[in-house]
């Protein structure tokens, strides 16, 4: 799956997704239960805002300082054996990874969870190069499953299906006849994946944060899935975006911390792995290969610009947990394997506006975002960005629209053009209004009345009142 | 006290009774009024939908309008906001730079304003009924007024506060976004008017005129039974 999987226009995708009642009780119901936990857990560690100002300031550092902590990431990855391959594009990185995996004449493949890895469309170029490629997270496993579904959230892929649509997806295609309870589900996925580690030749995981000092990566997960990736298959290949690099693990702990306090509440989740390097003597496990591929795939040019702080994202998804209009869209709305506010803002600038320039509006700049994000990524600023960017450098908005803001531009800078204005808008108004209401306008209101009452513009506007009742300035 | 009134273009045209009660119960606590003439718009419809530029004659407009004020007040945490957000937007002009600067630092929300600056919580209002408050976007997250709307309405006789279910979801008006993306909008206004009506609450209490206009409207229109108020009227109450 590349980051763009859909071909439908915005419009048409968000109108299916909302008459998906199962989709919207699930998006829901998971909001309201992560919100809760979410405070919770930040309430507990205590000093919340400082916590967040730290990780701002220890992500904003990586990125000033970029170049040096990547190149002594990729020192030390060498030094203790492991190879390291910078990839500028998706194609690029998948080419490579391709090209070891034939190398070692992998033909089983198992994943642990990683969106870049979709990003740069990796599954595809595997599987076209023959090779069987195995998701392993409970979530990618069950839309690996159901015909390659399409992720609708970073953390929780899957989150879009309830227990009985997985239920049915696994009857249907894993023989599977037992209840929707989760474990039921759960014990399934796990007896046919547990055979598929054992035989893989090849694992591929992502990665949460690297450690420049160290030359470590580190998986944060709650099934133990991506422990298996990495222990039991001879090669492994890591794949990371070429912002998530920490310099120590003194700040990996701050943003471990924040991550899996944000993204589902808990204050570790069940497994929190470093590894570094290749099997080294001595050690009972681990594979005999390490690759670690960084991927740019257009990170380097978002650097410098005013959207440089998108960059500092962990991937939490706790403004996707928030968001009011994901809330009722979905994931599969934006289009884009990145959703939410993240993916509003992360999506254009990787995919580039042709694809994706509908998804900074789908926004009320309403902050609820900006507030949640535990490294204080400004996201309502830059989808606000993004819009400026859209009409004053593309030129991209519709005419009607920007003749209606250059008249706005000049009616509301002269309180006489705007008297003026409002009178003849009062007056053009009141045939249509009816006991001080207006159902059905004209021209531009008919969007707003489709669905509302419009209300009629007053007798006397305030500021007649307050001439007439105690004088103007 | 000095206070200038900002009275945002929404509340001009469509809401004036909402104005005329901030009037009088800023002016029961001593208040002297005046309203600068040469004000319209803050500037926030174009600026959010990303003109910028188009945006920036309005706000220069409002800036010089309110040169001499002491204190701005408005009934509209949005708008408030705005005003906030001119030292940012002016900050490469050095000539509007300062000025956008001072008008954003006099600048209050009306709840903001009796709370944090006049010391009132007892506005002396009585209204009877069960009511329940939607927190704005603009006003509790950017402006960070979360409390005194809330402290205000608790000292209203008669009035029975009722917590709205998931209120810190936006009630999808968002400006230009309530027709631009108006499927999107309608699910969230009938999940906001729908939480209201389930607290069984005779009033629905806003602070920002965009916000009631979307819901209100929404409710109107959908037959559903609740009154929507601007917490100025609610403090303007005596019945």
């Amino acid at each position: 799956m590349a980051m763009k999987f859909s071909t439908k226009n915005f419009t048409d995708r968000t109108k299916d997704n909302i008459s998906d009642d199962f989709m919207r009780k699930a998006v829901a119901g998971a909001q309201e239960r992560l919100h809760g936990r979410r405070l919770d857990a930040a309430e507990e560690l205590g000093n919340w805002e400082e916590w967040r100002s730290h990780g701002e300031e220890i992500r904003q550092h990586v990125l000033e300082n970029l170049d040096f902590y990547l190149h002594q990431l990729s020192e030390n990855v060498a030094e203790r054996g492991g190879r390291v391959f910078f990839a500028k594009t998706a194609e690029e990185a998948s080419v490579y990874i391709r090209d070891v995996v034939e190398k070692k004449e992998g033909k089983k493949v198992v994943k642990s969870k990683s969106m870049v890895t979709e990003e740069i469309n990796l599954n595809s170029v595997l599987e076209e190069a023959g090779c069987e490629v195995i998701e392993t997270d409970l979530g990618e496993y069950i839309l690996q499953v159901d015909d390659h579904d399409p992720p609708s959230h970073i953390v929780a892929p899957a989150l879009h299906k309830n227990r009985d649509q997985i239920r049915d997806v696994f009857a249907e295609k894993l023989d599977y006849n037992k209840t929707s309870k989760p474990e039921e589900l759960a014990l399934h996925a796990r007896e046919k994946l547990r055979k598929e580690f054992l035989a893989a030749d090849i694992g591929i995981t992502g990665c949460n944060f690297a450690i420049a000092e160290t030359g470590s990566i580190s998986l944060v997960t709650n099934e133990g899935n991506a422990r298996l990736v990495s222990a039991l298959p001879k090669t492994q290949i890591t794949v990371m975006g070429m912002e998530r690099v920490v310099p120590s693990f003194e700040e990996f702990e701050v943003l471990v911390s924040l991550l899996t306090r944000s993204a589902v509440g808990q204050k570790l989740t069940s497994y929190v792995t470093a590894l570094t390097g290749p099997r080294g003597e001595g050690d009972v496990d681990g594979p005999e290969e390490f690759h670690l591929v960084i991927v740019d795939n257009g990170r380097s040019e978002i650097l410098g610009t005013e959207f440089q702080s998108v960059l500092q994202c962990i991937r939490c998804a706790a403004c996707v947990n928030v968001c009011p209009v994901y809330r009722h869209i979905g994931g599969h709305s934006y289009g884009s394997i990145y959703s939410g506010p993240i993916g509003a803002v992360l999506s254009p600038l990787l995919g580039g506006y042709d694809d994706f320039k509908e998804l900074p509006y789908a926004s009320t700049l309403c902050g609820a975002c900006t507030d949640a994000c535990p490294v204080k990524i400004p996201l309502h600023e830059l989808l606000h960005q993004h819009r400026q960017v859209i009409v004053e450098e593309e030129g991209r908005a519709p005419i009607s629209e920007r003749l209606a803001m250059k008249a706005f531009g000049i009616g509301a800078s002269s309180n006489p053009l705007y008297s003026m204005g409002a009178k003849v808008a009062s007056t053009a108004m009141r045939p249509l209004t009816k006991n001080d209401r207006i159902s059905k306008g004209p021209g531009p209101l008919k969007e707003w009345t489709d669905l509302r009452e419009f209300p009629a513009v007053g007798n006397q506007r305030f500021r007649d009142w307050f001439y007439d009742q105690k004088g103007g300035k | 006290m000095k206070v200038s009134l900002f009275i945002t273009c929404l509340v001009d045209m469509f809401y004036a009774d909402a104005g005329k009660d901030m009037v009088e119960v800023l002016e029961r606590q001593g208040c002297e009024l005046s309203f600068p003439k040469g004000q319209v718009c803050c500037g926030q419809p174009a600026y959010n939908s990303g003109y910028v530029e188009n945006s920036k004659s309005a706000m220069k407009n409002m800036i010089k309008t309110f040169d001499g004020a002491e204190f701005v007040v408005t009934p509209s945490g949005s708008c408030a906001t705005m005003f906030k957000m001119y030292p940012e937007v002016f900050k490469d002009d050095p000539q509007w730079r300062t000025k956008a600067q001072e008008l954003a630092d006099k600048t209050y929300e009306f709840t903001e304003f009796l709370v944090d600056v006049l010391k009132v919580e007892n506005v002396g209002a009585k209204l009877s009924g069960k009511a329940t408050y939607h927190p704005s976007c603009h006003m509790t997250r950017l402006l960070g007024v979360k409390e005194a709307p809330k402290k205000l309405l608790e000292q209203v006789e008669g009035l029975e506060m009722v917590p709205l279910p998931n209120a810190h979801n936006c009630c999808g008006f968002g400006g230009t976004f309530s027709v631009k993306m108006g499927d999107i909008s309608e699910q969230m206004v009938d999940e906001k008017v729908n939480s209201a009506i389930e607290t069984e609450a005779d009033y629905l209490i806003g602070a920002d005129c965009g916000c009631l206009m979307n819901i209100g409207g929404r409710a109107e229109r959908t037959g559903k039974p609740i009154r929507v108020m601007h917490i100025a009227q609610v403090l303007n109450s005596h019945e």
